[in-house]
């Protein structure tokens, strides 16, 4: 297929999709205190990869991302189940949340817990769901 | 000791095989057998311990509201067991070693038959009824996989889905019964219900329970009528046969009976039930082994016959029969494992296992030769192997069995010869008589082939001959566990002249008897059994399945026809009826919505939606429809944010933004125009359908917040989200922490649907290469 897409609409993605990267790690950062989380955060990164595919071609974005989207699917759910598993190390049952604080240079505290974790499972799952189904269908002619 | 750590690195150990397999290959089979030695002598050095009566309990709490704990009990029969497992166990991987060794998928069979392991161990090591049923689901789903193991054979296939159906059904019926044993005792742990068998007994439940973890017994243990699954587990691999199917899956029945004899035992029903289920299939087996070709089959149906006797003394349940039963497992296990070996061995080096072909080979494979013979004198039970002292017990056991021992003892000694006779019939069969001309030309079988019988027959030799050191530890602390009470006992090979050994005397001169004139005697038996014994229970029951088949799909086809609008057109309508119903009937029709605090700008967001929503319907164009729904999508998010929700707001944004993407991406390949497809009944139709949807929606959302039936959850979610959950927003706190189980199930749900998709898009069939 000849390029029937614009050169303005390729600038934008190309510039766009780190962007949106960024911020949706930030979304998916915040999200357990302000508005965002791992599933608002994971659409947000999806799209980014979704615009660029769409300005581009599915292999291009597949090229971009770090892991493919199977590996995606999986790593998410494996984060999930970690996360869940971690508190049965400890002796709580399946799923207890458990928070610690990190203490960083320049007085920042930095507060995680394994919520937080599950949080970024959902984010990868959601990456991996969304890009799994949108490039085929984009891989359609 | 940790008993889970026992049960867990098995697990563990199944998981590495593909990692181990690829990189150590075809020794990989040497190197697993390592692990149920080292097994087998930790668990050997418990035995002064528990012969001391310090049995181990361990505990860890699994759901402990419904009292499920991971709990494990090692007392003289679940040590027992563990021994005959892990010991075994060691054998058959060293048998596997050579026997897969050129098998495509053998990373995948020692993945299979580790597993095995693992949940066995688990059965008989567990002291929580419902942990035991778990462990014994893992053994009948182990057990499919490892029949159908050879899974381009549809007969395999077939003997798999079979075994799996029955042990499946019998599982299920087990859980309710253990379940109504939890209920009734209050506790689901072993040690508990051992104290707590009176209370069982005079529950008014306690004849449904029994008659339904009898059927898990029973079907696991290939009691008739379900015998039938076991001849045709014969297309698994002979490793598995020797393994599974014949020293510790199908005894996995007579150990939960054993283990529940102290609290259910002793009464009408359990002494009827399991004497005739047992009799019974004695009698069947021993008569159907007797008229087989297959090595295998013959060793299959001698095993159920072996487990009817099993069960039978377990029934009849006195000291005597007890100490018969635990007795005759030992020795039942040393035979028919090696058997099965000897029948694999003869089958990979000569090219078949069919009688018929087989014949004179004793002087090229004397050293295969002389394991079976000692293993049949076991069998036959001949002095001095142990198999004699089993057979003597049994007997002894019957003749002094309450009220039916004549009965018991002609069954008995019926039963037996026929075991004589299809003794020498094997072993004549194979070693002796004419030389025939198999597939590859005889000659010893491989080493490791021959490691297995070698040794389980000399045990059997040596437990007979020195039964006092070898034998008596090991089975008077399984007798007492069962009996609950101490046991002063002592085991000799020679008991004098007496009833009983006339007994065993009559039963070896018939089975001769029967053995010399076998020619005959079969003939006149196959034309018999194809008279009268036309039932083929296989057959029956897979006629069975299909006819339950036929009958759902029928009735599935009435309610999934497959077509997607239908399917929305009936949830539409008897939600939305049902729901109008119960507004009419129990709230009346007063909508008391305050219309005047409603801001202007929400109704002009309702105009813009409702202008949105009429000209989705009207548009002739797909891509119009699509963006006006987008634009309802955005306007309802904007209501959101009005209200406070920012983070369904953002969400609904989000995903009416990707919607809208992907509706335009299929549109794309669809033709632009929009025809019309439905006539305008249909469309008036689905009008006034979609209006009395829309009505009732709108009809719930203003009767929601009337409608109060319990305090709603959300004011302890707004309580503890920062306390208990660290999170300030609350639908975050919901999603990843109160409600996690939750997300986790839709995550999953969500990945099955991208890879529904995938395979929908990507997996396209094959064309195949010959064409």
């Amino acid at each position: 297929m000849s390029n029937p897409y614009s050169n303005i609409f390729r600038i934008a993605a190309t510039k766009l999709r780190p962007l949106l990267f960024i911020l949706s790690l930030i979304v998916l950062y915040r999200g357990h205190q302000q508005p965002g989380g791992g599933f608002i955060g994971g659409l947000m990164a999806a799209s980014a990869y979704i615009l660029y595919a769409l300005a581009f071609n599915s292999a291009e974005a597949r090229r971009k991302l770090p892991l493919s989207t199977s590996a995606l699917l999986g790593t998410g759910l494996a984060v999930i189940l970690v996360s869940g598993l971690l508190s049965v190390l400890a002796g709580e049952p399946f799923m207890t949340g458990m928070w610690t604080t990190l203490h960083l240079p320049f007085g920042q505290e930095l507060h995680l817990g394994t919520p937080v974790l599950f949080d970024a499972g959902v984010y990868l799952a959601v990456i991996g769901v969304l890009l799994t189904i949108m490039f085929d269908i984009i891989d359609i002619e | 000791m940790q008993l889970i750590r026992i049960v867990g690195v098995v697990f563990f150990l199944a998981f590495l095989t593909p990692f181990i397999d690829k990189r150590l290959g075809k020794i990989s089979g040497y190197l697993y057998a390592l692990l149920p030695a080292l097994l087998f002598t930790l668990l050997l050095k418990q035995l002064p311990d528990i012969i001391d009566r310090h049995f181990i309990i361990q505990s860890i709490d699994w759901f402990p509201l419904l009292h499920v704990h991971l709990s494990f009990y090692l007392d003289g029969l679940s040590l027992l067991f563990a021994l005959l497992i892990t010991g075994m166990g060691t054998l058959v991987f060293i048998y596997s070693g050579y026997y897969m060794q050129h098998y495509p998928m053998r990373g995948r069979f020692y993945f299979y038959i580790l597993l095995f392991m693992g949940a066995m161990l688990g059965l008989v090591l567990a002291n929580n009824l419902i942990t035991l049923f778990l462990f014994w689901e893992i053994t009948s789903f182990s057990s499919f996989l490892l029949i159908g193991f050879n899974h381009e054979r549809p007969e395999a296939r077939a003997a798999a889905l079979q075994a799996l159906l029955i042990t499946g059904f019998g599982g299920l019926a087990m859980l309710a019964g253990f379940v109504l044993l939890g209920n009734v005792a209050g506790s689901y742990e072993l040690t508990d219900l051992l104290q707590d068998g009176a209370v069982v007994k005079g529950s008014k439940m306690y004849m449904p329970l029994v008659l339904l973890i009898l059927a898990g017994a029973f079907t696991k243990s290939a009691q008739f009528p379900f015998h039938f699954w076991l001849p045709g587990a014969m297309e698994a691999p002979t490793p598995v046969s020797a393994y599974l199917h014949s020293a510790t899956m199908v005894k996995a029945g007579i150990y939960l009976l054993a283990r529940l004899q102290p609290i259910l035992g002793g009464t009408d029903l359990w002494q009827f039930s399991l004497g005739l289920a047992g009799a019974m299939t004695m009698l069947v087996g021993a008569y159907f082994a007797f008229t087989q070709f297959d090595l295998k089959k013959i060793l299959a149906y001698t095993t159920i016959s072996a487990l009817g006797m099993l069960v039978l003394l377990v029934g009849i349940g006195t000291e005597l029969a007890i100490t018969a039963m635990v007795i005759f497992l030992i020795v039942h296990s040393l035979y028919k494992g090696a058997l099965f070996m000897i029948a694999g061995a003869i089958d990979k080096t000569v090219g078949t296992r069919d009688i018929r072909h087989l014949g004179g080979m004793w002087p090229v494979m004397p050293v295969a030769a002389v394991a079976t013979f000692l293993t049949l004198f076991s069998m036959a039970g001949l002095p001095p192997f142990l198999g004699f002292i089993g057979k003597e017990v049994i007997y002894d056991a019957k003749v002094q069995a309450p009220e039916i021992a004549v009965y018991l003892a002609i069954l008995a000694v019926a039963a037996n010869i026929f075991m004589v006779a299809v003794a020498f019939l094997f072993g004549h069969g194979v070693f002796f008589g004419k030389k025939k001309d198999p597939p590859k030309i005889p000659r010893e079988p491989a080493i490791p082939l021959l490691i297995g019988p070698v040794v389980l027959s000399v045990t059997s030799l040596f437990m007979g001959i020195y039964p006092a050191i070898l034998t008596q530890p090991l089975v008077l602390p399984a007798i007492d566990a069962v009996n609950a009470s101490p046991v002063k006992l002592h085991i000799q090979l020679w008991h004098g002249l007496n009833l009983v050994f006339l007994l065993s005397v009559i039963t070896v001169t018939l089975g001769l008897t029967l053995f010399f004139f076998r020619k005959p005697a079969t003939k006149a038996l196959r034309k018999f059994n194809q008279r009268y014994f036309k039932i083929e229970f296989a057959d029956l029951f897979r006629k069975l399945v299909e006819s339950f088949l036929s009958f759902t799909k029928r009735h599935t086809e009435v309610v999934q026809h497959g077509y997607h609008r239908f399917y929305l057109m009936l949830i539409f309508i008897v939600s939305s009826l049902l729901v109008w119903y119960q507004i009419y009937h129990t709230r009346g029709w007063g909508f008391e919505a305050n219309w005047e605090e409603v801001p202007f700008y929400l109704i002009g967001i309702s105009l813009l939606i409702i202008t949105a929503a009429l000209g989705a319907v009207f548009t002739r164009s797909r891509l119009v429809a699509i963006i006006l729904l987008g634009v309802i999508g955005y306007a309802m998010a904007f209501i959101f944010i009005l209200y406070g929700a920012v983070d369904v707001a953002i969400t609904l944004i989000l995903v009416e933004t990707l919607v809208l993407v992907l509706f335009v991406m299929v549109v794309y390949h669809l033709p632009s125009y929009m025809p019309k497809y439905s006539r305008p009944t249909s469309r008036i139709r689905d009008g006034i359908i979609a209006l009395v949807f829309g009505g009732f929606m709108t009809a719930l959302v203003l009767k929601a917040e009337f409608i109060k039936i319990s305090p709603p959850i959300s004011d302890y979610f707004l309580k503890e989200a920062f306390t208990k959950g660290h999170g300030r927003n609350i639908v975050n706190v919901i999603l990843v922490d109160f409600r996690g189980l939750d997300t986790m199930g839709e995550t999953v749900v969500l990945m099955i649907a991208a890879i529904g998709v995938f395979s929908l898009l990507k997996l396209k069939p094959k064309k195949k290469k010959e064409e």
